[in-house]
């Protein structure tokens, strides 16, 4: 995405929504727009429907875990599949309340995704048709994706810690 | 030259059980003919999940054979199998799947646990892998290697012939082995 392109969506964000942004960056030239939580699923819809941007495929939905700032990252890849354009969404939660608003109504193909993100890292996705775990056995009472959870299964007792360095 | 060209060529197709013999007759022990026939002619179930699973192939293949053990016929339908091959990385969602498939299963079964990961986890220490299908069904031999060679397990395939063959007849019934199922919580 050209520089000129970029700052071209940025203005067209700004106009309607600039409150809600909080940060703007570009590494490796992928523009990332770190907004507030409240609007995101407007601001999507917005950047699907309006002329200019047509971001009308979702290529990917996750979560980020920062222990350090007790925070959970929500990020949403979108695509402009007319003119090859990606725009990455950023929103933070906080790691003991992490809840947001569904994205199914906009794009349908999120249901699978929002399950993941709810299943490895517990965001609570409101108003989704289904929301259970998709990957991860259904007794599982943890999310392991977050950081507080050791990678290691905790079940086993047969394995000395000190000879695996760690 | 001509003693080997007079060499008639020796099949033997199982091993002759021991007991009394005489002319036209051999008198054994029912157990020992029953072992006998059972263990010349497993049909194994290969519950094939990962990279084990390619190396169970060549097993099968013709270069290794697992046919010469009289485990060709391989049995997809548990009713119908005697050994339960798993060969594999077992996902915990994969567990009450492996568990059912053990409890389709018609006594006498046996179960070889095949490949590191089968057997403790192996490299999967991890949230979501079983750690060692023992946690779930009882295993009979163990085949460690990642993956381990073809004659690793045909090794462990003999290792199953050779309990199959001196297993008693009425094992099975035993009060030892009902708790010993019962510990997997299996009725």
């Amino acid at each position: 995405m050209e520089v000129s392109d970029q700052e071209k969506l940025i203005n067209t964000l700004r106009e309607k929504y600039g409150d809600e942004i909080l940060h703007i960056e570009a590494p490796y030239n992928f523009l990332t727009i770190v907004l507030r939580k409240e609007k995101i699923i407007e601001i999507i819809k917005f950047l699907y429907d309006h002329p200019d941007t047509r971001f009308q495929y979702l290529t990917s939905l996750g979560g980020i875990h920062y222990p350090d700032l007790k925070q959970i990252v929500v990020a949403y890849q979108l695509h402009n599949l007319v003119n090859n354009h990606r725009l990455r969404l950023k929103i933070s939660l906080p790691e003991d309340n992490s809840v947001t608003q569904t994205l199914t109504p906009v794009f349908a193909g999120a249901n699978w995704m929002e399950r993941e993100t709810y299943d490895f890292y517990g965001v609570i996705f409101e108003g989704h048709p289904n929301l259970q775990r998709i990957l991860n056995v259904e007794e599982m009472t943890i999310f392991p994706m977050r950081k507080e959870y050791p990678l290691e299964d905790q079940t086993r007792e047969d394995k000395d810690d000190s000879m695996f360095g760690r | 030259m001509e003693a080997l060209s007079n060499t008639k060529p020796v099949i033997t197709l199982g091993e002759k059980p021991e007991g009394y013999e005489g002319t036209g007759f051999l008198a054994t022990s029912l157990e020992k003919v029953v072992g006998l026939a059972r263990k010349n002619s497993i049909w194994p179930l290969p519950f094939a999940t990962s990279c084990c699973g390619i190396e169970f192939m060549a097993t099968m293949g013709a270069h290794y054979d697992l046919g010469r053990f009289g485990s060709e016929r391989l049995s997809f339908s548990p009713r119908q199998a005697d050994l339960l091959m798993v060969m594999g990385t077992i996902a915990k969602k994969m567990g009450p799947i492996l568990r059912q498939v053990y409890e389709q299963m018609a006594e006498p079964r046996w179960v070889l646990s095949v490949g590191a990961c089968a057997c403790t986890g192996g490299i999967f220490d991890t949230y979501s892998v079983l750690q060692g299908i023992d946690r779930i069904i009882p295993v009979d031999v163990y085949v460690p290697g990642c993956p381990p060679r073809p004659e690793q397990i045909i090794d462990g395939v003999m290792k199953i012939q050779h309990l199959v063959e001196t297993e008693p007849l009425r094992r099975r019934d035993s009060n030892e082995y009902k708790v010993m199922l019962n510990k997997y919580g299996i009725e």
